[in-house]
């Protein structure tokens, strides 16, 4: 499983990663794109948009189910990856790379592993 | 094969009309359509043939053993055909004038009545065509009532996890923000969070009985009273029926409105896209709300009324009268002791069922079930990498229709069984042979398992492709 070590995760298994600005990149890591398999669709929402901790603010559909993707901040959505609606293989190819929304005016941040923590708390699933 | 379109030959026709014997009057120029129709010619043998060869391509109850979870695939008894067939209830339109349709109201009426004992409802629709369009008329009813009596301001429904995933939509889709409560680890409903969930903005819950693992929830009584407390109505989602009938009725338990598969649990045609029949039942205080016409008796006689505040009409006329009707047929020559049986026949082959397999393969929960169960593959996936969808597909080469998969998601590698009350002890015993030797060859032979099916007329479609690129018309239609 691949875990990079300057994100930080959720227990839901989506990755965020820290910018300037107050902002941040938010996505679906390595686990959660291996768990759901090939995904073959994206709903993202629009910028402007509000996000809270711990509500879904996407959802992606694999051949077996459609699953929400939950938030690991609060605040408003900047820019969303539209490269993502035509090809959401991409998620699968590069889970990291393959960022869905960015952030801004992040208020709150939920309860967040780093690469070590959540190893260990991968081990235990 | 072939598609129909390109066995199309110009000019090829299956009847010869008679020469018309009364006056032409053709349609006016500006109403007549500009291009030909794009149908398929062809002559009445060619017809046929194309179809008895697609027939031979698909599998059905009729086929062989078909345990897909939460569909209840049963099947059809033949005595069905032939009553709807009768003339008097083929050879009718909806506007004739009720006096001159009484023996077909009288057989609404009649399976009115019979289905609103069963369920402990007092009264029913139904114009719904399936189960999700029932659910959908059920909420629309809830929200009528709550708009009359000072409830708009509830927009919230609850529906646990473990529902099936038309619940939430049917919320969606009637306007209400869904609130999701996870289930506790056996699928029952978590009291504690619906506790914490309901307010004064609920409007109310969405409940499958027994639920998607196939447990009846012990707490049922508690879980209305919940709802009803906070002001609230409940909603049963009946897709799970044939567990209960005759057993205890969703009416006595708390619900004000359900619907029923009259597809799944009745015994009418199910699958391949239709016809369905969604009857809706609901409780006094929902009665004056139901769409479309009732059945009322007036001086004797049968008419259709629609009630003082219905919410108008979900489809057209009386809905699918001849599917209804199958469901009538069904009721009255199993009767009431008949159909108590067949539930629990339904309830005794899930858990032989069961208990063939779980020396094999592990079960979502332990002990009894109701009319269906799970198996979960998840210890052979990590060991063998066979998955539960490649059990299933072995599950084809052996002459067996496969489970529901990946259902529900609150388990992994999920297999979901519902054998029904209509299979024998032998096919059951020859079924569960099948499925073991598959779970043993998981062990021995994965690679084979990947490859399954081999034997059908198509093997494994590219489902990723199917899903991000699908070709869903004839190309040539485009010209």
């Amino acid at each position: 499983m691949n875990i990079k070590s300057n994100l930080k995760y959720s227990k839901t298994h989506e990755w965020v990663e820290e910018l300037d600005n107050n902002c941040a990149l938010m996505g679906l890591d390595d686990y959660s794109q291996d768990q759901l398999g090939e995904l073959v669709y994206i709903t993202l929402p629009e910028v402007g948009d509000a996000v809270t901790v711990g509500e879904s603010y996407a959802d992606v559909e694999s051949v077996k189910a459609v699953s929400d993707v939950f938030s690991c901040v609060t605040g408003t959505v900047a820019e969303i990856n539209e490269e993502l609606v035509d090809s959401p293989e991409k998620v699968n190819e590069d889970p990291y790379g393959a960022w869905l929304v960015k952030v801004e005016e992040i208020s709150a941040y939920g309860e967040l592993m780093d690469a070590d923590e959540y190893k260990e708390y991968l081990s235990t699933l | 094969m072939k598609l129909i379109f390109e066995r199309s030959v110009p000019g090829r026709r299956c009847y010869i009309l008679p020469k018309c014997d009364v006056p032409f009057e053709d349609i006016p120029d500006d109403m007549k359509r500009q291009k030909a129709l794009r149908l398929p010619e062809l002559s009445e043998v060619d017809i046929s043939r194309h179809y008895t060869t697609l027939n031979k391509q698909v599998f059905g109850v009729n086929c062989g053993f078909y345990p897909l979870g939460s569909c209840t695939m049963k099947y059809n008894p033949a005595v069905h055909e032939e009553i709807v067939g009768f003339p008097g209830f083929q050879a009718i339109h909806p506007l004739q004038p009720d006096h001159t349709v009484q023996g077909c109201l009288k057989a609404i009426e009649l399976l009115k009545v019979r289905l609103c004992e069963l369920l402990g409802m007092d009264s029913m629709t139904f114009q719904p065509a399936a189960g999700a369009h029932g659910e959908f008329t059920g909420i629309l009813l809830i929200k009528a009532y709550l708009r009359d009596h000072g409830g708009e301001a509830r927009d919230k429904i609850i529906v646990p996890d473990s529902a099936h995933g038309t619940n939430p939509a049917t919320a969606n889709m009637c306007g209400y923000k869904v609130v999701n409560i996870p289930s506790a680890p056996d699928g029952s409903v978590d009291l504690d969070a619906l506790r914490a969930a309901v307010g004064p903005d609920t409007a109310g819950l969405m409940l499958t009985n027994p639920n998607t693992l196939g447990m009846f929830d012990k707490n049922i009584l508690e879980i209305t009273n919940i709802v009803h407390e906070a002001g609230g109505l409940c909603y049963y989602d009946g897709a799970n029926m044939n567990a209960i009938m005759g057993t205890v009725r969703p009416g006595d338990m708390g619900f004000d409105v359900i619907h029923l598969n009259l597809h799944k649990t009745f015994s009418t045609p199910h699958g391949g896209g239709g016809p369905g029949s969604g009857a809706v039942g609901v409780k006094e205080i929902l009665v004056d709300y139901l769409p479309g016409k009732d059945t009322v008796k007036e001086n004797g006689e049968f008419v259709l009324k629609e009630p003082p505040k219905s919410i108008g009409s979900v489809r057209s006329f009386n809905g699918n009268f001849l599917v209804y009707l199958r469901a009538l047929a069904y009721v009255l020559s199993l009767g009431g002791k008949g159909l108590h049986e067949a539930s629990q026949n339904a309830v005794l082959n899930a858990n032989y069922l069961r208990v063939l397999l779980k020396p094999h393969c592990r079960t979502s929960n332990e002990g009894i079930c109701m009319h269906e169960f799970v198996l979960t593959i998840e210890d052979l996936h990590k060991k063998y990498g066979v998955s539960a969808s490649d059990i299933a597909k072995g599950m084809l080469d052996c002459g067996v229709h496969p489970p529901t998969m990946y259902f529900p998601l609150i388990v992994d590698e999920a297999l979901m069984f519902e054998p029904t009350e209509t299979e024998t002890k032998e096919v059951l015993d020859e079924s569960a042979e099948a499925i073991i030797g598959l779970l043993k060859q998981a062990a021995t032979d994965p690679e084979a398992l990947h490859k399954a099916p081999v034997t059908t007329p198509v093997g494994r479609p590219d489902e990723v492709t199917a899903a991000r690129s699908p070709i869903i018309r004839y190309m040539d239609f485009d010209a």
